[in-house]
């Protein structure tokens, strides 16, 4: 329970980053498509790096989470068609709605209501992969 | 000297700060949570959560990643606290003139889910966000951020199928719809 207290408290932090910072936009995003800003590319870019860092220096030291468990680092198993195939539609789904799932809820916190058609879209995508699942090459 | 401090508390954040600010996600919850940041299994675990007895894929214990929906509550409350107390304007400054909001609020509106565009834009856009994330095993938080920071080959796979579908759609489809 404090670890989904933790994690819970970890999503404000970031829900107001992505306010904050204006990822949760629609028009960062044909931006970034578009090759018009370099605002994302920085972003995601730092982002990147930090993460990179942190796996690299919990590699090096074997430095410990909370707690003392031993951090995992095991990476999800690897499934190069899907990572290709899914990430084209997926990135077809981001450029059309302007957001990426993060972005999404963020944005219904903030009011915008009407973005919860498009979060029950990805729901239904997400139960639609999942009927079909066993026909799509993996 | 104090209103300008806190107008820069208020105005948005320059790329360097956002970008410093969102990849610290990873080591918090890393350190903090033990857990690699990830957004989309939410709507896995939303589905598997709504539908015990659906299809296989969604039979599994999602009680056990519920930490995935505690975090993405955070987002939700996050994004209310930004918006109500923390944002001098409320979408991103864009050429000259700041928009009244981060989307174009005549395409995603509730009006607008009548028409094809808004079709187009809200209902096929999500449901492709929600069916490739999934397929795809990962989003822009998984893949992008916490994949290549495990330098793992497969996320950069699904990061260049984000950008190929993505480029797709920005150059060769919504300027013929939206025009």
């Amino acid at each position: 329970m404090k670890r989904n207290l933790i994690c819970l408290a970890l999503g404000v932090y970031f829900g107001i980053a992505l306010l904050k910072a204006e990822v949760a936009s629609w028009w960062r995003i044909q931006e970034m498509f578009r090759f018009a800003a370099f605002h994302m590319y920085g972003i995601i870019g730092i982002a990147v790096a930090i993460g990179a860092a942190s796996v690299w220096y919990v590699q090096r030291s074997g430095a410990r989470a909370l707690g003392g468990e031993v951090i995992d680092l095991t990476p999800k198993p690897a499934q190069y068609r899907a990572q290709l195939l899914g990430g084209i539609v997926f990135g077809c789904g981001w450029a059309l709605c302007g957001a990426c799932p993060g972005p999404l809820y963020a944005l219904i916190g903030a009011g915008y209501m009407p973005m919860l058609a498009v979060l029950l879209s990805a729901l239904a995508g997400t139960f639609a992969y999942g009927v079909v699942r066993e026909k799509l090459p993996h | 000297m104090l209103a300008n401090l806190l107008e820069s508390v208020r105005g948005p954040w320059p790329w360097w700060v956002g970008g410093v600010a969102i990849g610290a996600v990873v080591p918090l919850l890393l350190f903090l949570a033990n857990r690699h940041f990830g957004v989309s299994s939410s709507l896995r675990h939303v589905c598997a959560a709504c539908l015990p007895s659906g299809p296989k894929y969604f039979r599994y214990d999602w009680k056990k990643d519920a930490w995935n929906l505690f975090f993405v509550a955070g987002v939700v409350i996050g994004g209310w606290l930004a918006r109500e107390f923390l944002m001098s304007s409320p979408g991103p400054v864009i050429g000259q003139t700041p928009a009244p909001a981060p989307m174009p609020l005549d395409l995603f509106s509730w009006s607008a889910l009548g028409t094809g565009k808004g079709i187009l834009l809200m209902v096929v856009g999500g449901f492709l966000v929600g069916f490739g994330s999934r397929w795809a095993n990962g989003c822009s938080s998984g893949h992008a951020i916490m994949g290549l920071s495990l330098r793992r080959p497969a996320s950069l796979v699904a990061v260049i199928g984000f950008f190929a579908g993505g480029l797709f759609v920005a150059w060769l489809v919504l300027p013929k719809v939206l025009r």
